[in-house]
């Protein structure tokens, strides 16, 4: 490499040493502002992802609202809302990865990534704990699916469109996961600086944005039981 | 610091209140509001949704407006997306013409 002089140049090339900065960008700034643009943009497709599900609930609810009534007095209330409160500690926690993350503060970045880590795994435990009563109920829209009340085959769309939705979010909640764990390893090498701490930025836009997803789909499934349509 | 440092004391404090809304929403469910039951659930989850999105992703200090337009335009397609579809089902029939 030749020997630049300048001290732009020179700083330019510290970024790009220490910093991460990939070439095509002018500077830091540049390339945060790039990457938080980016991941705005791929959660505007996840709201299209999530929307067109909740479409299909809103409609079939609105054409059968005593059948999804009936479906959703088997939701397990308490579970729910148990998760809720997990999701919405978890994403207090990466709120605060990140302000550890601005701050440069490596320790707190680690620990609130695998707090909100571990609250993200409760959350697919207790998921996962519901599903199984689903089973055990007979509630799994499949050949073994029973309903002893009225109008089983509308009831049965409760339970399809309960488990579209709850899975693909808990498929959304592994995927989370498993970016925080990505993240905190980087972290504890300590790859992240105040300068530099797109993947941290980011990993929480998606986090919190799984969280969105899950205040929607709780008063959405789990209220309706006690809402005397 | 590129970024504007927020205090932890208003994480904390939305988080206090998100939890109150969640704990707000499931109780009011017990209660029979009739068709407005669902209108308060959405409410209520609108404004969890809001929360989250003002302050835990920092729209609220963010500069750039691109940022603001994507996040401004999901909301929006979303909307579209629901108001119209719901828009034809939920006035089918009104004509009192089989199949209009």
């Amino acid at each position: 490499m030749p020997e630049i002089s300048q001290s732009a140049a020179l700083s330019f090339r510290e970024a790009i040493d220490r910093h991460s900065l990939h070439e095509h960008f002018a500077d830091l700034p540049q390339q945060r502002e790039a990457a938080k643009l980016g991941m705005w943009v791929f959660l505007a497709t996840e709201v299209m992802f999530f929307g067109g599900m909740i479409l299909g609930y809103i409609a079939y609810r609105n054409a059968y609202p005593a059948a999804f009534q009936a479906g959703s007095v088997h939701m397990l209330f308490v579970a729910g809302t148990l998760n809720t409160a997990l999701l919405i500690t978890a994403s207090l926690f990466v709120a605060l990865a990140v302000h550890a993350a601005r701050e440069g503060r490596r320790k707190a970045l680690v620990w609130c990534l695998a707090i909100s880590m571990f609250l993200g795994v409760c959350f697919l435990g207790v998921k996962g704990y519901e599903y199984y009563q689903h089973y055990l109920d007979h509630k799994v829209p499949t050949r073994t699916f029973q309903w002893d009340g009225p109008d089983p085959r509308h009831a049965e769309m409760f339970f399809v469109l309960y488990f579209f939705l709850t899975g693909f979010h808990a498929l959304h909640m592994i995927i989370g996961v498993s970016i925080l764990a990505f993240i905190i390893y980087f972290a504890q090498r300590g790859r992240y600086t105040p300068e530099y701490h797109n993947p941290v930025e980011n990993a929480a836009l998606y986090w919190h944005f799984v969280d969105i997803v899950w205040i929607f789909l709780y008063p959405m499934l789990y209220l309706v039981g006690h809402t005397h349509v | 610091m590129a970024e504007k440092t927020v205090r932890i004391s208003t994480y904390i404090w939305i988080w206090a209140v998100l939890m109150c809304l969640t704990a707000l929403t499931a109780g009011i469910s017990f209660v029979n509001l009739h068709r407005w039951s669902t209108v308060v659930a959405f409410v209520i989850a609108t404004t969890k949704a809001g929360l989250v999105v003002t302050f835990f992703m920092h729209l609220w200090y963010e500069k750039e407006k691109t940022i603001w337009i994507w996040a401004v335009v999901s909301a929006l397609w979303l909307t579209i997306m629901l108001v119209f579809t719901m828009g034809d089902y939920l006035t089918r029939g009104f004509l009192q013409v089989p199949g209009k």
